[in-house]
């Protein structure tokens, strides 16, 4: 099968969606490769490194699109001048495209694929799942991007990151607000951070906090209970009252802080505005707004999508490419998973279009001339990634089979509980019964207690609840009061040396136990 | 101090006790819940001693006062090795303190309840009694197994289930007699019942525990804090205190879902755990052979150095060889070098549930970096090296691929997906389980013998001159 590699049109754009490294890799799993002349310039790939690594080097972009089974690219198809004809055009008829496809937003782009009858994976529709991490190009570019951001930031902040005390005067460290704790957000965050800034994050996921600290950052809070998590890992829209108490926020932040990182997107939707106008005026001169969600209209009203704009004595950053700023890398690291994806479709020999593998079909946007998404909805709550973590588990292994009971036999047991707890309650005595309500509801409340608790807590849990079972003293403790050599008081004095033996001994051991547990 | 107010005291007492529980369950409330636990145990204390009645001072502080210190010296001075034959040890307190109770109220002499209430209150007797000499027993057995006092392998009589069967008929025929006796008002037959139904159910405690294997103790361990805790509610029921019945129950059922939630980490049912070690399985396994390769030292040490990423498989060996500070050590080395380095831990690994985890942390392990079987089992193929130290079904592959095994279909650690394996074990004998582990014969696997301790120190001595 080949592979077919052409220059990316976009203005501006940099990377390729191969580099001789990972056109190695495609040719040792059996494809041949052609690469546009070209191709590669901009990520200091130069035509001969391709050509050393096997791959056929062509000027001709007609015949590189119409001879190759696969095209791999960075961006979604468009109107190439240089050949007077529309990327989309060229493909191979039931060809197949991979790449940044964004169909929400190009759905003109679909259909002349689908005039094609092209296969078309979107890497940008990956489903964020465990097993796809290796395929998540979204996210690797996510992390240069918020990498870039702080560089580009502080290219245009005219005042150190981090604070000094030299003989000259003492300078205080930049303070900077991330807002928006996904891959790129939390990117920012680090790389702020090894610079010496203060750093605050704000996200309206909750459980992006714990991320945002462990980066080092503070994270900001509204006193405000909505939880901001949506499918996918990605944010949802907040309610009226949330959206004002976040505002609040921002413009107190906006004239503390120096520089503004904004990375909220919403997907399938405008960038939503964060940052107004006013707030851009009430910062301090010199401060940078950094604007990654410029793509999609900007977080902030001043952004002009593309450049850099300067209010007030306040940059504000719009730039679109940033992963693209940073080529040689971003291009390795997006043609890797282009490379892992092609794998996962069986590679040079079995590849087809697998209907049933969910990393497929999750990005397949167009096939047979139908477009085929969006894919029908397979929930799985991911949490957020952080980039320098492994991204946490959230898929639990199928669980251990544990045979069920039939219905016939749980409906025998209920038969006799109920038969059990009808026979006491007509002859228990009241006072018996007054003590069993106590004991099942207590019984109800150990079970609800016990089941989150954190396996690294076991043996402590275990030590606890076996120094609280020494309670069994206050019975010894209610027959003591006899004369002293009474056999009663004898037993008695036993069972309270003993399980006072038992209480010490547990708690101490226990917290023994807990000292040692740390972060 | 007024009955009332010493109710009120007991419910304080037992919201405490909950508030400790749920404390337990999260890391970072830990130390508050062991806290809210002794303020219970205080509350609940000083409230039975202040109450009405009470006048046994003296005999109080005799007891309690020597048994405080006693326990404190125990609990101090283990080393956390040993942490779980403390905590059987512990249970059979309770067990024991427990039966004496029981003794105590049958031969009170205050007891004036007539027709259905004094018979509900010689069975309410004569089940705490009897599990009560259950847990006194089960757990000194299962002290002396953890302790190496006897062998781990479960002891299999004939007709062991029938004999069980046939005790258990025993002690409920034995139980009617004894109400029977009570209602007579035969004081020494009834007393004789009970020493009768103690010894019985005693026996029974050391059977089910002698039949239970090693590698199933924790279970063993748990269950016996549920018995610990239903001889405290049975205790209640008979002196009809609410405090010791909701703590009582609290504990039984708390403990009975932490055997259940490890017996799911084991894919085994709970009755067979209880009904017989891993010894019972049917069908014989497949017969490992193959020759194992050796590594020494020095190339174990470049094995470490070459590889990007680390799993770390800790198990009951480096808990008996006290290894964990060490490989601590090196951990902070590799990561000081860049190199990923991550603790992976079996649900039952060592002998106590999370044992792995109090040691780490004891040795300054970061529990950012100690990963539950779950998490880490997917990342093994993009391990470059894998260093399993001291332990061994846990690591088995048989569990997956054969189904005669006798582990077949419990979840274990996919150590063999790595690049390469490295096994740090005394010798090739097997593990508690008693089975043969085809991981040592593997390609990619390497057996690096010797006391876990010196081998980690060697590699640490070499890897810092290196």
């Amino acid at each position: 099968m080949r592979i077919g590699i052409p220059k990316e049109i976009h203005p501006g754009e940099r990377r390729v969606a191969g580099t001789p490294r990972t056109v190695k890799d495609l040719i040792h799993m059996g494809f041949t490769v052609i690469v546009e002349e070209g191709a590669g310039n901009a990520a200091e790939h130069y035509d001969e490194m391709y050509a050393e690594a096997g791959a056929t080097i062509t000027k001709d972009v007609k015949s590189l699109w119409a001879e190759s089974d696969i095209i791999l690219k960075v961006h979604s198809p468009q109107f190439n001048k240089a050949v007077d004809a529309h990327e989309a055009d060229l493909i191979k008829q039931g060809g197949c495209l991979i790449g940044f496809i964004w169909p929400a937003q190009n759905q003109e782009i679909l259909d002349k694929l689908n005039a094609r009858g092209a296969s078309v994976l979107a890497m940008d529709c990956v489903p964020r799942i465990t097993r796809a991490q290796k395929v998540d190009a979204l996210s690797a570019m996510a992390n240069a991007a918020g990498y870039r951001a702080v560089i580009e930031a502080v290219n245009v902040y005219p005042r150190f990151l981090t604070g000094q005390s030299t003989a000259a005067g003492a300078i205080k460290p930049a303070k900077v607000l991330v807002i928006g704790a996904g891959v790129a957000g939390l990117a920012a965050i680090g790389t702020a951070k090894s610079l010496g800034a203060i750093v605050r994050a704000f996200d309206t996921r909750l459980e992006a906090g714990d991320q945002v600290r462990s980066m080092g950052a503070e994270f900001l809070e509204l006193d405000f209970a909505e939880e901001g998590a949506g499918s996918g890992g990605y944010a949802k829209v907040m309610s009226k009252e949330f959206l004002e108490a976040e505002m609040k926020l921002f413009a107190q932040q906006a004239m503390d802080v120096d520089i503004i990182i904004t990375t909220a997107l919403i997907p399938g939707k405008p960038a939503p505005l964060l940052i107004t106008a006013g707030m851009v005026e009430s910062m301090r001169e010199g401060g940078v707004i950094i604007d990654m969600a410029a793509q999609q209209g900007g977080n902030c009203a001043l952004t002009k999508p593309g450049h850099l704009v300067t209010h007030k004595g306040v940059r504000i950053v719009g730039y679109t490419d940033l992963p693209s700023r940073m080529a040689i890398q971003t291009s390795w690291l997006y043609a890797s998973t282009l490379v892992n994806m092609v794998d996962e479709m069986g590679g040079a020999e079995n590849f087809a279009i697998d209907m049933d593998n969910e990393i497929v079909r999750g990005a397949l946007v167009c096939h047979q001339g139908k477009t085929t998404w969006p894919p029908p909805q397979v929930a799985h709550p991911v949490v957020a990634t952080s980039p320098d973590q492994p991204r946490a588990e959230t898929q639990k292994p199928i669980a251990a089979e544990v045979k069920k009971p039939s219905n016939t036999v749980r409906y025998v047991v209920l038969l006799i509980a109920a038969l059990a707890l009808f026979g006491l309650g007509v002859s228990a005595p009241e006072s018996f019964l007054s003590h069993f309500t106590v004991f099942v509801l207590a019984c109800f409340v150990g079970w609800q207690v016990v089941w989150n608790v954190a396996p690294a807590l076991h043996t402590p849990l275990m030590s606890v609840t076996n120094a609280i079972s020494g309670i069994i003293l206050i019975g010894g403790m209610m027959h003591l009061s006899g004369a002293p050599t009474h056999t009663i008081t004898i037993l008695s004095e036993i069972a309270v040396f003993i399980a006072a033996i038992n209480i010490s001994g547990g708690f101490l051991v226990t917290r023994r136990m807990l000292s040692m547990f740390h972060r | 101090m007024p009955n009332t107010l010493a109710t009120v005291a007991y419910t304080v007492a037992a919201a405490l006790f909950i508030l400790s529980l749920s404390g337990l369950g999260n890391p970072e409330t830990a130390r508050r819940g062991n806290f809210y636990g002794i303020a219970g145990m205080l509350i609940a204390l000083i409230a039975t001693a202040a109450s009405k009645g009470f006048t046994g001072y003296g005999m109080l502080a005799l007891a309690l006062i020597p048994a405080a210190l006693i326990g404190w010296v125990l609990a101090s001075r283990v080393k956390m090795t040993e942490m779980p034959q403390l905590v059987a040890l512990l249970h059979s307190f309770v067990g024991a303190a427990a039966v004496l109770v029981g003794f105590a109220t049958l031969l009170d002499p205050e007891n004036h309840l007539v027709g259905t209430e004094a018979m509900i209150h010689s069975v309410e007797i004569y089940i705490g009694v009897c599990i009560g000499a259950i847990t006194f027993t089960g757990s000194v057995i299962a002290f002396a197994k953890l302790h190496g006092l006897i062998g781990g392998k479960p002891l299999i009589l004939p007709a062991r289930h029938l004999a069980n069967v046939v005790v258990l008929v025993v002690t409920v025929w034995i139980g009617f007699e004894f109400v029977g006796a009570v209602e007579a008002g035969e004081v020494a037959r009834s007393m004789w019942l009970l020493g009768a139904a103690t010894g019985i159910t005693s026996l029974l405690g050391i059977h089910m525990v002698m039949a239970i294997g090693g590698a199933d103790m924790p279970v063993v361990v748990s269950m016996l804090n549920s018995y610990s805790g239903w001889a405290a509610a049975a205790a209640g029921f008979m002196l009809s205190n609410d405090l010791l019945i909701i703590t009582g129950a609290l504990v039984g059922s708390s403990g009975a879902i932490l055997s259940y939630i490890m017996c799911k980490g084991m894919n085994r049912s709970f009755v067979s755990v209880i009904l017989g070690g891993f010894g019972a399985a049917e069908g014989t396994a497949v017969v490992v052979e193959g020759e194992h390769q050796e590594i020494d030292v020095n190339q174990t040490v470049s094995l470490i150095k070459n590889a990007k990423s680390i799993v770390i498989v800790p198990g009951y060996g480096m808990a008996v060889a006290q290894a964990q500070h060490t490989l601590s050590e090196i951990t902070k080395d590799l990561e000081a070098a860049g190199t990923t380095v991550r603790f992976a831990i079996h649900p039952i690994a060592g002998r106590l549930p999370g044992h792995m985890n109090v040691l780490l942390a004891e040795a300054n392990v970061s529990y950012d970096i100690v990963l539950e079987m779950d998490e880490i089992n997917k990342d093994f193929p993009e391990t470059d090296l894998v260093l399993v130290i001291g332990a061994n079904d846990i690591v088995n592959p048989s569990a997956i691929d054969d189904p005669a095994s006798s582990i077949a279909g419990m979840p274990v650690l996919e150590v063999w997906n790595a690049k390469d394996v490295i096994v740090m074990k005394r010798s090739m004998a097997s593990g508690y389980a008693g089975i043969a582990n085809p991981l040592f014969f593997k390609p990619n696997t390497q057996m690096l013998f010797g006391d876990a301790k010196k081998n980690v120190d060697a590699i640490l001595t070499a890897f810092r001159s290196h």
